[in-house]
């Protein structure tokens, strides 16, 4: 998925025109073009374990080699390319695919660690100290 | 082959998505369901019904998720096949949540060459 790039070509122009919004035709056909069905996006999952975030992104038929996963201050992209031959009936979505998650909360990045699994990718990002939950017992006056 | 209207009788169930390849000697039939272990899938021919269910592990406890996109209900689809399709001969392999299935022609309907005497 790529974000289309709005193109001024004339900045001293200030009327409004509905067609100053459009974007080029070059990216109207690059954004097509590069899925070959339309952008897509596996679906995904974020869940708050405790002491670690957990992120699970559904995806049939990859390599492990395939993940491109990047963690960058408290977003987490993954990113890849599945290829879908052509075929008499296709429903599989094929290209380049990239997702984003906001995390909720800090993780020690060195420790994250990502597995695949019958189609499933899972990262499991462990909190920083302050980050986890912990216990307040009410003290004696 | 033909595919049954995508629509599930069962509202619990969810319908993988397909692709059909053409191939020499018959066809083959890549099933996407993510989540499925290689033993929890089950397959069955009923006339020239193929059904193909896949069921996914029971969750354990697990907290509610902050972000929720992927549909946890199992997996069913049915095919009818065509004819020529020997379905004795089906073969099936599971990689990665990726289910393929083989499905040959029978001999009488694979094309052949017949020389002029």
């Amino acid at each position: 998925m790529k974000l289309i790039h709005y193109t001024h070509n004339h900045p001293g122009l200030t009327a409004w025109s509905p067609f100053n919004r459009l974007a080029t035709w070059a990216d109207l056909f690059e954004t097509a073009f590069e899925t070959g069905h339309g952008a897509w996006a596996p679906p995904l999952d974020l869940l708050d374990r405790g002491g670690h975030l957990e992120v699970r992104l559904e995806l049939a038929g990859m390599k492990r080699e395939d993940f491109d996963i990047t963690l960058e201050d408290d977003t987490l992209t993954i990113a890849g390319r599945r290829e879908v031959s052509n075929a008499v009936r296709n429903e599989r979505p094929g290209g380049s695919f990239s997702r984003s998650v906001t995390l909720p909360s800090p993780v020690e990045s060195a420790q994250a660690t990502a597995s695949y699994e019958n189609g499933v990718l899972t990262i499991r990002l462990p909190k920083t100290e302050a980050a986890k939950p912990r216990r307040i017992t009410v003290g004696n006056n | 082959m033909s595919h049954e209207p995508a629509t599930n009788p069962d509202a619990r169930t969810t319908t993988p998505a397909a692709t059909v390849h053409s191939t020499t000697d018959g066809w083959t039939l890549e099933l996407e369901m993510p989540g499925v272990p290689r033993d929890a899938v089950e397959i069955s021919c009923h006339d020239d019904m193929l059904t193909v269910i896949g069921r996914r592990p029971a969750t354990t406890e697990e907290p509610a998720p902050l972000h929720a996109e992927i549909d946890h209900s199992d997996y069913q689809r049915a095919f009818r096949l065509d004819p020529a399709i020997d379905a004795a001969a089906i073969t099936a392999s599971m990689e990665q949540g990726l289910l393929t299935l083989v499905l040959p022609k029978a001999e009488a309907a694979k094309p052949r060459k017949v020389a002029v005497a």
